[in-house]
């Protein structure tokens, strides 16, 4: 195990599948126009993309007009929210709701909307990180132009109740996006069954390639463009479209939605094997739900200790992990997410983020164990934090 | 990772004086736990000369490697010469930090002052006051 990298940051990045690869290639040198070229080379790209529109259409129930293909992510989410934001605007509506454990990409875009006049209530988790439905409810009011709730945590795995909220908004005709960037392709996803209005994927989360990701948008809504410039995407999203990325995040997309069973059960066995693990050390707390969890997130916080130090002890031992301390991030406050489940800032400064994917082992998982609890007794040896807890001179936060 | 020095990563791997002093003559803590630094300098004084020197550190890469290396350069030194160590002195011996590690070193010069402060109190010697950093509102932390 020694020389192997065990790679257990798969909510940063995944490997992009052989799949996927083999996919991609022939659309680099052998079917490269332009969709929108007229002559056969063109019109043989622009096929090949309506197919991969349509099967990525129905890996979430949706229909292929309702897609928009976007650079990933968060020109998704900047997106979905900005268009939602411009109809409430034009109709003087100005009121947004959204949750405080959302990504960056959601929470600047609504920073942005605030300075432009926007009201925006961020609702508040619990200790679990889960979002309650009835906190939407009551904080809708007539002007409310969107509610945006992300479907599963990126850092803590909380699955949120997306379906509940998305019947709430849909009753009082608001608007609903979810950031579905951690759930595509690992939990299932069906936007008329779930209520969603709009929903945004990136495609290497899923082992697709990086760069590409799409838009869900439900019939009638309108989108606003963010990039302009042309005719693609029904005038929605101009640039050339990346086909080789959208021909791999179709295939990627596919397989994993084909296989979210098989994997979340063995993922999830495995998670729960390294929380178990990692639970053994003393004055250790998990973040986020035990139950409503992605199948491939660990998430700790352990007293006396700080997470970039134990992040690079950890990759001394060739595995790959992220935190949510503040030196991670080159800021000065750690964790959002981790601040709003409640946890202070000395112990979220001491957190470990480890997403597993189907490639993990159990003999990964065990070395994982070992060495974990190996760095954090090592750096609790050297911190006088701790030397202050053990003798008395602190209580400890976690138990 | 290419985020620090090699120098930075062998201190940080293998830090030097690592641990405590009993009975020390100074002892200087700086930081915050909640801004995720903490150093601790443990000093040991012999007729004006440094001759010993341990520590602590709750805190990133930059932290212990810079606390590493500032017990490093005043390690047998007179405490006069070990007054005049700066934070430059010590990023520049680890060949540098990234820009927004740069309090690291910062807190380790001021954590040493700290330790020094506390041995001229212990002992009663003079010494001026305009010195020492505002450790109470100290500088290095959560910057």
């Amino acid at each position: 195990m020694e020389n192997k990298m065990i790679y257990l940051d798969n909510a940063a990045t995944t490997k992009t599948s052989r799949t996927a690869i083999e996919a991609m290639l022939p659309f680099f040198d052998s079917v490269y126009g332009n969709p929108s070229s007229l002559h056969s080379a063109g019109q043989r790209a622009a096929e090949a993309l309506s197919d991969a529109r349509q099967r990525i259409a129905r890996c979430i129930g949706a229909l292929p007009n309702e897609i928009t293909f976007t650079s990933g992510g968060s020109e998704a989410d900047n997106q979905a929210i900005v268009s939602a934001a411009l109809a409430g605007k034009k109709s003087g509506n100005n009121h947004i709701i959204s949750s405080a454990i959302e990504h960056h990409a959601v929470l600047h875009t609504l920073k942005k909307l605030e300075k432009e006049g926007f009201e925006v209530t961020l609702l508040s988790v619990g200790e679990k990180g889960i979002v309650d439905p009835d906190e939407v409810r009551k904080n809708i009011r007539p002007e409310t132009c969107l509610v945006t709730v992300m479907f599963a945590n990126n850092e803590i795995g909380t699955i949120q109740p997306v379906k509940e909220i998305g019947r709430i908004c849909r009753d009082a005709g608001v608007p609903f996006h979810t950031d579905a960037v951690q759930a595509a392709g690992h939990l299932d996803i069906d936007v008329s069954e779930q209520n969603i209005d709009m929903l945004s994927v990136s495609a290497h989360k899923f082992h697709g390639p990086k760069g590409i990701g799409f838009l869900y948008a439900k019939k009638g809504i309108r989108l606003s463009n963010i990039i302009e410039g042309g005719a693609q995407e029904r005038g929605k999203r101009a640039g050339t479209e990346n086909i080789p990325a959208i021909i791999g995040m179709a295939a990627a997309l596919e397989e994993a939605c084909d296989g979210i069973e098989k994997n979340a059960a063995r993922i999830s066995a495995l998670r729960d094997r390294l929380i178990d693990g990692i639970s053994e050390i003393p004055h250790s707390v998990l973040n986020g739900d035990a139950k409503k969890r992605l199948p491939g997130n660990v998430n700790f916080c352990f007293e006396g200790i700080e997470g970039e130090s134990l992040l690079l002890l950890l990759d001394d031992r060739g595995i790959c992990a992220s935190s949510g301390s503040a030196c991670t991030s080159g800021s000065l406050d750690p964790s959002h997410v981790l601040l709003a489940i409640g946890r202070p800032h000395e112990i979220a400064h001491g957190s470990l983020r480890l997403s597993l994917s189907e490639e993990n082992t159990s003999e990964e998982i065990d070395y994982t164990i070992d060495a974990v609890k190996e760095v954090v007794g090592y750096l609790r040896s050297i911190s006088p934090v701790w030397r202050d807890l053990i003798n008395g001179k602190k209580n400890y936060i976690v138990q | 990772m290419a985020l620090y020095s090699d120098k930075v990563m062998d201190h940080f791997r293998n830090p030097r004086n690592v641990g405590v002093i009993e009975n020390a003559d100074g002892v200087g803590e700086v930081g915050n736990a909640k801004c995720g630094d903490i150093m601790k300098i443990y000093l040991k004084i012999e007729n004006d000369i440094i001759v010993d020197v341990k520590f602590e550190t709750f805190g990133c890469g930059s932290a212990i490697a810079s606390s590493s290396m500032a017990t490093e350069l005043i390690k047998g030194k007179p405490v006069s010469e070990a007054m005049t160590l700066t934070n430059k002195a010590v990023s520049e011996a680890l060949d540098g930090l990234p820009a927004y590690k740069m309090h690291c070193s910062v807190l380790a010069e001021e954590a040493i002052k700290k330790a020094l402060q506390d041995y001229y109190e212990k002992n009663g010697i003079e010494y001026d006051r305009s010195q020492f950093p505002d450790c109470e509102s100290c500088a290095g932390c959560c910057g």
